[in-house]
């Protein structure tokens, strides 16, 4: 059977740049896998690319068995990728119940002529989105934020409200870009434990870039490491760890003197 | 001290303010040309006196009394007297569908408006400019407050809605210079008057793409470049198009548009945009607006949704242009200029964005304002734009900006406290 998600043989430039060489990435459903590498490496570009908020120069990538490549971002964010962001994509006008809201957009079906008149068919819609939305809050610990404005929140409850807003969207496969940045090491603790609640509850396949250390070795099942646009080593965590190059690409080459 | 006094009132509902405002009116309609003829007022004060206030300023306190006598007292007393009644039929309301508490108030209030409004020709006007300034401000608002570009071309919008729907009115139902023998039967005329709307609404909303589809590459200060240039090219395509009359305009549109038309398409437009916009649907404009990337990758499809803003705004332009049409009788290109643009910025600005409520404030603020500073002719011009800044300097966002619209707190009844509490 195809993987859920497969990248093969992906490169991209960015004019004469090549920011992406040749990145074959396969996951199997349930499966967690981690991207690493040192800052400026491509992670995010890598995760643009899948996405679709750029389409690569070469390589196919399928979801399902399904072309993906060249496809809108929204296209394919409903058939089933979801995502986070590294620096947090809130929508800074809205409440927090209004970010879950607007992720089951493409779910509706009412259209236009619906919303303008407020149809019974669009009221049961949305009235089945805010149960749904509630839910979710309720999933992620934020349900006693949901009217508030989104600004307003702790920056560890915004990051919960962002995955679940991605879980909104019903996605098969979870793209999670540095999932803890600028969180303290209590909420860590905590990220771990709702992306490890995530993963069961929902069954979702989960790739994410990170940098911390422990939360890879805690999570992934298997890692790939990034260095400039080309994966350098793929394997289990301890064999990641333990991989000299990697080790080499973080911290330098050891210099005998 | 003030606040015992709005203490005092906070338990009057909307149902005890219009019974307050009707009133008012009767008094003012049976017995205001008495009270003014006492407090030596040459006629009935138009416009809350203040026409008489600027012209006259020794008459200042005499429309004062006049403004107490006739509105504030009777609105005040009969508001809170009668509140425990009004609240008891809030309550009985309240228990009915949303729909009819809502219809029964809108009648009520037309009813207060139709017996203002007939004192005298002058007040239908200044109302009917209202209303039609309301669909236009908050149509505007749907672009530039809640998809969060910066439309210009709204007075092209409401242009191409004017002369789209003039020329069917004057080609269908009237006998004119311009277009000859009507073509139906002019009985069928006001019948048939809200298909010629929607027709001009439409005629706005597939110009509009002229500016919509730019919208996908540029936004801010280019995307308001192109739009100005579109304001500019419609309004010069109208003067040169000898057809539709260039720059000398059309006239003698039949008069379809009475005080209970622009009513009921003004609560019509307040309805449709206000489930718009309260829907996942509108809350996607606010979704790219804030963030088009963040939107994209939640399944929005931001082309869908751009799009779907500026029809839908340049739609309603359309209507209130076609409204404004038949309102005046008389269009031509030169009235949906810079100034126009202007004022109905101004409208959006200083309402608030992103607010259904800050648009209604903001238009009947600007438009009675306008009407009221009008003997101080050019000063009109300073005083408004000061308010304006005044505004920006501490509301950046405007009056009441970021509301939604909930007729159903608006109409609650007053006397018991609610656990979720005000604003």
């Amino acid at each position: 059977m195809a993987p859920l998600l497969s990248v093969i043989d992906m490169t991209h430039y960015f004019g004469g740049l090549c920011a992406v060489n040749n990145f074959n990435l396969a996951i199997e459903p349930g499966q967690i896998k981690g991207l690493i590498g040192p800052n400026g490496a491509g992670k995010t570009t890598v995760f643009n690319l899948i996405t679709g908020v750029y389409t690569p120069t070469e390589g196919t990538i399928e979801l399902m068995g399904k072309n993906i490549k060249g496809l809108e971002t929204h296209r394919i964010a409903s058939m089933g990728l979801g995502r986070t962001f590294q620096n947090l994509a809130l929508w800074r006008h809205m409440n927090v119940l209004d970010h879950i809201r607007m992720a089951h957009y493409s779910q509706l079906s009412y259209g236009l002529f619906g919303a303008f008149f407020g149809t019974p068919k669009c009221r049961e819609q949305e009235d089945q989105v805010i149960d749904n939305s509630y839910k979710l809050l309720q999933l992620f610990d934020v349900k006693q934020f949901a009217t508030q404005n989104i600004g307003n929140l702790p920056y560890g409850a915004q990051r919960r409200v962002e995955m679940a807003r991605a879980m909104a969207t019903k996605p098969k496969v979870l793209f999670l870009d540095e999932p803890t940045a600028g969180m303290t090491p209590d909420e860590l603790i905590r990220m771990i434990e709702i992306i490890r609640q995530v993963h069961r509850d929902f069954g979702v396949a989960i790739f994410l870039i990170e940098h911390r250390m422990k939360f890879v070795m805690e999570l992934c099942e298997s890692i790939q490491t990034l260095v400039f646009g080309e994966v350098i080593a793929e394997g289990p965590p301890e064999e990641i760890q333990n991989n000299p190059e990697v080790i080499e690409a973080y911290l330098g080459k050891e210099d005998v003197h | 001290m003030i606040k015992k006094f709005f203490r005092i009132l906070s338990v009057v509902p909307l149902a005890g303010w219009l019974l307050g405002g009707f009133t008012a009116v009767l008094i003012e309609y049976y017995l205001g040309d008495l009270i003014s003829y006492y407090l030596y007022l040459p006629k009935v004060p138009v416009l809350f006196g203040t026409l008489i206030m600027l012209k006259e300023p020794l008459l200042i306190p005499s429309a004062l009394a006049y403004n107490l006598i006739v509105y504030i007292l009777p609105i005040l007393l009969v508001g809170r007297l009668l509140a425990p009644v009004m609240n008891g039929l809030a309550a009985l309301l309240e228990k009915r569908p949303l729909w009819l508490a809502t219809i029964i108030h809108l009648v009520a209030f037309y009813g207060i408006l139709h017996m203002w409004a007939g004192i005298n020709d002058y007040r239908v006007l200044v109302v009917k400019l209202t209303m039609i300034a309301i669909i236009l401000t908050i149509s505007l608002n749907i672009i530039n407050g809640y998809q969060g570009e910066f439309s210009c071309s709204h007075p092209g919008f409401m242009a191409l809605g004017a002369y789209a729907s003039s020329t069917l009115t004057l080609l269908l139902f009237a006998n004119d210079k311009m277009f000859g023998e009507a073509l139906l039967n002019p009985a069928l005329g006001p019948w048939l008057f809200p298909v010629v709307l929607f027709i001009g609404g439409l005629v706005a909303a597939l110009g509009s793409l002229i500016v919509a589809i730019p919208s996908f590459r540029t936004r801010g200060d280019y995307l308001a470049i192109i739009s100005l240039a579109f304001l500019f090219i419609v309004k010069s395509a109208i003067e040169n198009l000898e057809i539709i009359g260039g720059p000398r305009g059309m006239s003698s549109q039949p008069n379809y548009a009475t005080l209970p038309v622009v009513f009921i398409w003004m609560s019509l437009c307040i309805w449709i945009i206000h489930n718009f916009t309260t829907s996942v649907m509108g809350k996607a404009l606010n979704a790219v607006r804030d963030n088009e990337p963040a939107a994209n990758s939640m399944t929005v499809n931001t082309r869908k949704t751009k799009m779907t803003a500026f029809m839908f705004g340049a739609f309603w332009a359309g209507v209130a242009g076609g409204l404004f049409a038949h309102v005046l009788r008389y269009v031509n290109p030169s009235t949906f200029g810079l100034q126009k643009l202007a004022e109905i910025l101004a409208m959006v600005y200083f309402g608030g964005l992103n607010s259904i409520y800050g648009s209604i404030v903001g238009a009947v603020s600007i438009s009675v304002l306008g009407e009221a500073l009008r003997p101080l002719q050019l000063f009109k011009w300073i005083i408004i734009p000061l308010i304006l800044i005044l505004v920006m300097i501490f509301r950046p966002h405007g009056l009441i900006s970021f509301t939604e619209l909930n007729v159903k707190e608006v109409m609650r009844p007053r006397n018991k406290e609610r656990s979720e509490g005000g604003e």
